[in-house]
């Protein structure tokens, strides 16, 4: 297994870890917004929907375990490359200036990634591990969102999410070496596609629930 | 006739690799818009053997932008502000009567300064040493033709070996990666039917030398390729990393 850990442990081996549980992410962001839009169909068609994912049973432990698994992945070795590039220049330049490659989004990656880390322990502690007894899930946002305070830190962090997914959706592709000619400048619009569709479509969420309740 | 300006410059002075280095300003007057930057330095360093006093040191070769050797930070630009130019090749009819302008070298932990503007790039030497060697019999040069190579192909593998190994991509890199000159250097074998019986050992030995220099990791920021004077492009970094996954995963090289 000597190969294996070689691989993987390699600069190259680390990034495709980032890229591998990134993609996964933004999987899991498409499939976790299609769900919530279901919000706009009114309280009930979203507890019906909480209902049948509730539903799924071991299958949802199964993926909520995988999720898990890719945040410690992706938390572990992007903290380790953050790290690492750090100390890859001891001696900083006295005057930084760039030539066009950088973006918003690549220079922050590591910030908006921490921020992230920080919205979704936040996040799961609302509505996850919140107490569902005498409740419904959409009682639970709804009064959530009657707090001007969480509307707020909730577009934020989807802005934050957007920022973060314009860069690490076209940069996963390049790490894993597809990067061809042909479809390259459909990976990079749809890096923007996603990142609109993520800051727009989570980021409205909160607002039309505040204003509807 | 001869246009000249006056410039104001902060260079970088370091009297040895482990010494503290500081900027010093220099003030450079009547130099003429159709010297080079490093005739510019040339015309700094004159006067200050004149005045008895410590020659700035550079790296130079060629200066026609071919060899190499040349480069520093001028502004927070490898190279300069120009695009596809070498330090050599930038002119400084580029620059304005005035201005102050600030040379640094490469900073990149691979890569110590030895003085002032001249670092120690033999990390870059010790990739290509690891990459090994090609299978190519010795003898007469065989009749052209007798491997087919398709001629975009060809053009790609060019492309790639353009590469001078200045470094600049390095030090333009925010993370002091040196993924483009590896996967430049990669590239130009591994597109070639020459190339390929020790592709994949190569990718291994490379990326894993590389690694163990002290070099950053890519993170896709694609500085490197607008800096680099031979423009050599980000794709041969995804042909890097298909090498080098398809060399960890399922080459049976261990
Ligand atoms: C939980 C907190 C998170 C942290 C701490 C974090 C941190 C990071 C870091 C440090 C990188 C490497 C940046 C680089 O290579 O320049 C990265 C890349 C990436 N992240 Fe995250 N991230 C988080 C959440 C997410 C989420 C929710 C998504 C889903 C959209 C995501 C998608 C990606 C992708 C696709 C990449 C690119 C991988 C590559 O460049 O190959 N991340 N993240
Ligand atoms: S890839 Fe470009 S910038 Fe890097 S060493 Fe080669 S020529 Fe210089
Ligand atoms: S001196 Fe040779 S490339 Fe500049």
């Amino acid at each position: 297994m000597n190969w294996l850990t070689n691989t993987l442990w390699s600069s190259v081996g680390k990034k495709l870890m980032m890229a591998v549980t990134g993609i996964g992410f933004s999987v899991f962001l498409v499939a976790h917004l299609a769900g919530n839009l279901t919000l706009y169909a009114g309280k009930d068609a979203f507890n019906a929907y909480a209902e049948h994912v509730h539903s799924l049973g071991p299958f949802l432990t199964i993926a909520e375990l995988g999720l898990l698994f890719f945040a410690v992945v992706h938390i572990a070795t992007g903290a380790t490359l953050f790290y690492q590039n750090f100390k890859a220049r001891p001696v900083r330049y006295s005057v930084n200036s760039r030539a066009g490659g950088r973006t918003i989004g690549s220079a922050t990656m590591p910030y908006t990634g921490l921020v992230l880390l920080l919205f979704v322990i936040f996040h799961l502690a609302n509505f996850h591990f919140a107490d569902k007894t005498n409740t419904t899930i959409f009682q639970i946002v709804a009064s959530a969102f009657l707090k001007p305070e969480y509307v707020f830190i909730y577009v934020v962090a989807m802005i934050i999410a957007a920022i973060h997914v314009s860069h690490g959706f076209w940069s996963a592709f390049q790490t894993i070496g597809a990067n061809h000619p042909k479809y390259m400048p459909y990976i990079k619009g749809a890096s923007i596609l996603l990142s609109l569709v993520v800051g727009i479509g989570f980021g409205c969420l909160p607002i039309y629930v505040a204003l509807m309740t | 006739m001869i246009k000249t300006i006056n410039l104001t410059l902060k260079i970088w002075r370091q009297e040895t690799s482990g010494a503290k280095g500081q900027l010093e300003t220099y003030h450079a007057s009547n130099i003429s818009t159709d010297m080079s930057f490093l005739e510019m330095i040339d015309t700094i360093n004159e006067q200050l053997t004149l005045d008895g006093k410590d020659p700035i040191a550079f790296d130079h070769d060629c200066r026609e932008g071919i060899c190499g050797m040349c480069g520093a930070v001028v502004n927070g630009r490898p190279h300069g502000p120009e695009k596809g130019t070498t330090l050599c090749q930038l002119h400084m009819r580029h620059f304005s009567d005035g201005d102050t302008v600030v040379v640094e070298p490469w900073r990149s932990r691979a890569f110590p300064v030895i003085k002032d503007l001249a670092v120690d790039r033999s990390a870059m030497d010790q990739i290509i040493q690891a990459g090994g060697y090609i299978s190519v019999n010795t003898g007469g040069a065989p009749e052209a033709n007798t491997i087919p190579i398709p001629q975009d192909t060809a053009e790609m593998a060019m492309d790639a070996a353009a590469c001078i190994g200045c470094g600049a991509c390095v030090a333009s890199c925010p993370n002091a990666s040196a993924m483009l000159f590896t996967g430049a250097k990669i590239s130009h074998l591994a597109l070639l039917p020459q190339g390929k019986p020790e592709a994949a050992r190569r990718a291994l030995a490379m990326v894993s030398k590389m690694d163990g220099l002290g070099f950053g990791n890519c993170t896709n920021e694609r500085e490197c390729e607008a800096e680099c004077p031979k423009e050599i492009s980000i794709t041969n970094i995804a042909r890097l990393n298909r090498e080098f996954i398809k060399a960890g995963f399922f080459s049976s090289i261990m």
